[in-house]
């Protein structure tokens, strides 16, 4: 029997402040595990800060910023397994490269190309999820259902703290506690969603509280802490795995970038809270531990950024010499097995836009009979 | 062969089909222990156990959602929704991911699910227990649509649903599920979808429909044996649709009546029509009628009857196009 909790009222951090904070440490993770996860830190940053300026140039289209969330992904992903399955919302539009998917491929998806949309299989990450919450029962019916196979697979899924008024999260956490499903529910609280701060957004205390709705242990912990999302997320998933079902986990962090690069926040936003969230943002305090702990140099930070931005360069060069997408590929995919008549349509398209040729006046042309016989 | 009702032929498909495939599961609202509030689901728990035929919450949206996570792990749910209106929440994933996940994987992954449900009137019952919404889950891309109107089709084509890689729904005419009873073959049986079915051969014009309105139709069929020869077209399919089937009635008569139960607008009908006169307007002798429910929602179940297709208002169509 799982202990239900009421959430931690205090956020669980690890790293310090190198001053009154002390910095903690988590067990079981030696030197190369820790440089391991500033290398994905960096990975995800350059990505994002990237694609912020491909926008820019015209060379990717409307593009979601990650920027100060990397700790939350890259700390929940490290506390899995390979065989775990991964479902992003377009917030984690690149968690993939977490699992080794080029950054061509999510780079194409932001352009809109079909190459950037990948098998899920190849990866453990579902398609990313844009409707909001969505997914939430996908992870948990995944989770349901590799538990009845007998399969020791966890599954997490990625949603904002808006998605949390959805219903649909509603009815995805129910069925998690319900069939104990091998689930994490990761919410990254950012704080906004889009220009509706937390405080329009729900009246429950914390975000975390919610879970003991569900049946199922709340969790809070600072979301700009890379350690102590891993640490949270290892036990999330030493739960799951041990047949105590679901975790929601409450990641507690500060937008300090636009919702997206269509987005115009100083219309909403406290230009000063940003600029206290952006002095300490996740990787730079991550970078600051490692540097007090004596475990990063200069000189591997340097080949660590570099060795990121050397990958995006190919990775947009790789997406701008893919061939122009065929539009026959309009027709394909939607269906295994598709109607007749979409393939009539899509034999049609190339020369007009209906659907197979008209009936023409002619020979088999029925003269119209008005009696009746 | 053994003689059933409808509701008894598309248990047995379950039954068969569980049978068959270890990996087709069943869930919904009430399907485990009570075996449905239609019965349609009876014995499969006792037979495949809770984690083949499960109970689950309240929640249409999740089970339709979950389900989709089910088909990602390997599973193949059978989803029964209670009725027809409650299956509303579900429509977000229906159109956000079930059509479309197959796609956004570019074909790679398969979501084999159906969705079961019992739909339409004339059963007496509070409000929103009588929806027709068979053109929702048609218009969603991605989603095929099957509607039986026999036992024999109930059962083949439940085990249609079950085999085709594509998502399917089902809608199960719950006026008929103990009014129809007739022959249905034992053990597999397969009713291919988009394949219509002349219910009733005919040379003066086509009635069509589906569901509980194919008795309709043929009912108005036989009251007008003395003034003319009707043909009734099952569509049994609506998505994908038998056009082939369609057009070669219409052909042969040069008239078509067309018979559905939901609201007029925009309804399966209107296709049907479109369907016809983009490719059999040279054919047609009279202009195409719809009989259909009303643009209002469905009424209060005393006076019910004067909104659902009647055989005198199929009567009155058909005589329409005879004079035209």
């Amino acid at each position: 029997m799982s202990r239900v909790l009421p959430a931690e009222g205090g956020l669980r951090r690890v790293i310090g402040d190198g001053e009154s904070l002390p910095d903690g440490e988590v067990e079981g993770l030696g030197r190369d595990q820790l440089l391991a996860l500033y290398r994905s830190l960096v990975l995800l940053r350059t990505y994002d800060e990237r694609s912020v300026i491909y926008h820019r140039q015209g060379r990717i289209g409307t593009y979601a910023i990650f920027w100060n969330h990397e700790a939350m992904q890259v700390g929940s992903v490290f506390a899995l397994e390979e065989r775990d399955w991964i479902f992003p919302s377009y917030r984690e539009s690149a968690i993939g490269l977490l699992r080794g998917m080029p950054a061509s491929t999510v780079l194409q998806w932001w352009r809109g190309h079909p190459a950037g949309w990948w098998n899920p299989e190849d990866y453990g990450v579902a398609s990313i999820c844009v409707p909001i919450a969505t997914h939430v029962p996908h992870a948990v019916g995944f989770a349901w259902g590799s538990r009845l196979k007998g399969e020791d697979r966890v599954a997490i899924a990625y949603f904002g703290d808006g998605a949390t008024s959805e219903g649909v999260f509603h009815e995805g956490a129910t069925f998690a506690g319900v069939m104990k499903a091998p689930a994490i529910l990761f919410c990254n609280n950012n704080q906004w969603a889009i220009s509706t701060p937390l405080s329009a957004q729900t009246a429950a205390r914390t975000i975390a509280d919610k879970a003991i709705g569900y049946g199922m242990p709340g969790v809070r912990v600072d979301g700009g802490d890379v350690l102590a999302v891993y640490e949270a997320t290892r036990e999330a998933a030493e739960r799951a795995r041990a047949g105590e079902g679901p975790t929601l986990i409450e990641a507690v962090t500060y937008r300090a970038a636009p919702h997206a690069t269509a987005d115009d926040p100083s219309a909403y936003i406290d230009e000063e809270r940003v600029e206290e969230e952006r002095e300490n943002e996740c990787v730079g305090r991550y970078e600051r531990y490692l540097r007090r702990l004596g475990v990063l140099s200069d000189s591997q930070a340097l080949e660590i950024r570099t060795g990121a931005l050397e990958m995006m360069r190919a990775g947009i060069a790789e997406a701008e010499a893919e061939p122009p997408a065929d539009i026959s590929l309009v027709f394909e995919h939607a269906y295994a097995n598709p109607p007749a008549t979409l393939a009539a349509t899509s034999r049609s398209c190339g020369g007009s836009s209906d659907d197979g040729a008209p009936p023409r006046r002619g020979r088999e042309r029925r003269t119209p009979r008005r009696d009746g016989a | 062969m053994t003689e059933l009702l409808l509701v008894e032929a598309v248990n047995d498909a379950l039954h068969v089909e569980m049978e068959r495939d270890p990996t087709v599961m069943v869930m919904g609202e009430d399907v485990g222990r009570l075996g449905g509030v239609f019965r349609a689901t009876v014995g499969l728990q006792d037979r495949y156990g809770a984690d083949r035929c499960v109970d689950t919450p309240l929640a249409e949206a999740g089970i339709l959602g979950t389900a989709v996570g089910l088909c990602m792990a390997g599973w193949k749910p059978v989803c029964e929704m209670q009725y027809d209106a409650f299956s509303y929440p579900a429509l977000d994933q229906l159109i956000n991911h079930v059509g479309r996940y197959r796609w956004r994987t570019r074909g790679k992954m398969s979501f084999p699910l159906v969705i079961r449900m019992p739909y339409g009137g004339g059963v007496r019952a509070p409000e929103l227990h009588d929806d027709s919404p068979e053109t929702y889950y048609v218009h969603a891309p991605g989603v095929k649509v099957a509607i039986p109107s026999t036992p024999a089709d109930a059962k083949g084509l439940v085990a249609a649903a079950i085999r085709d890689p594509d998502p399917v729904v089902l809608f199960e005419p719950k006026l008929i599920y103990r009014l129809a009873r007739g022959e249905v073959p034992d053990g597999e049986y397969v009713v291919p979808l988009g394949k219509a079915r002349v219910a009733r051969d005919g040379s003066d014009v086509t009635i069509v429909a589906y569901g509980a309105m194919v008795g309709v139709a043929e009912r108005a069929a036989e009251a007008l044996e003395s003034e003319a020869s009707c043909e009734v077209l099952d569509l049994r399919s609506l998505k994908p649709l038998d056009e082939g089937g369609l057009l070669a009635s219409v052909a042969k008569t040069g008239r078509a009546v067309v018979v559905q139960e939901a609201p007029r607008v925009c309804g399966f009908a209107a296709e049907v029509v479109a369907v016809l006169a983009e490719k059999a307007i040279f054919d047609l002798r009279a202009p195409v009628l719809r009989v259909t429910g009303y643009d209002v929602p469905y009424p209060y179940w005393q006076i019910e009857d004067a909104y659902v297709p009647s055989e005198a208002r199929v009567v009155d169509a058909v005589r329409r196009v005879l004079a035209a």
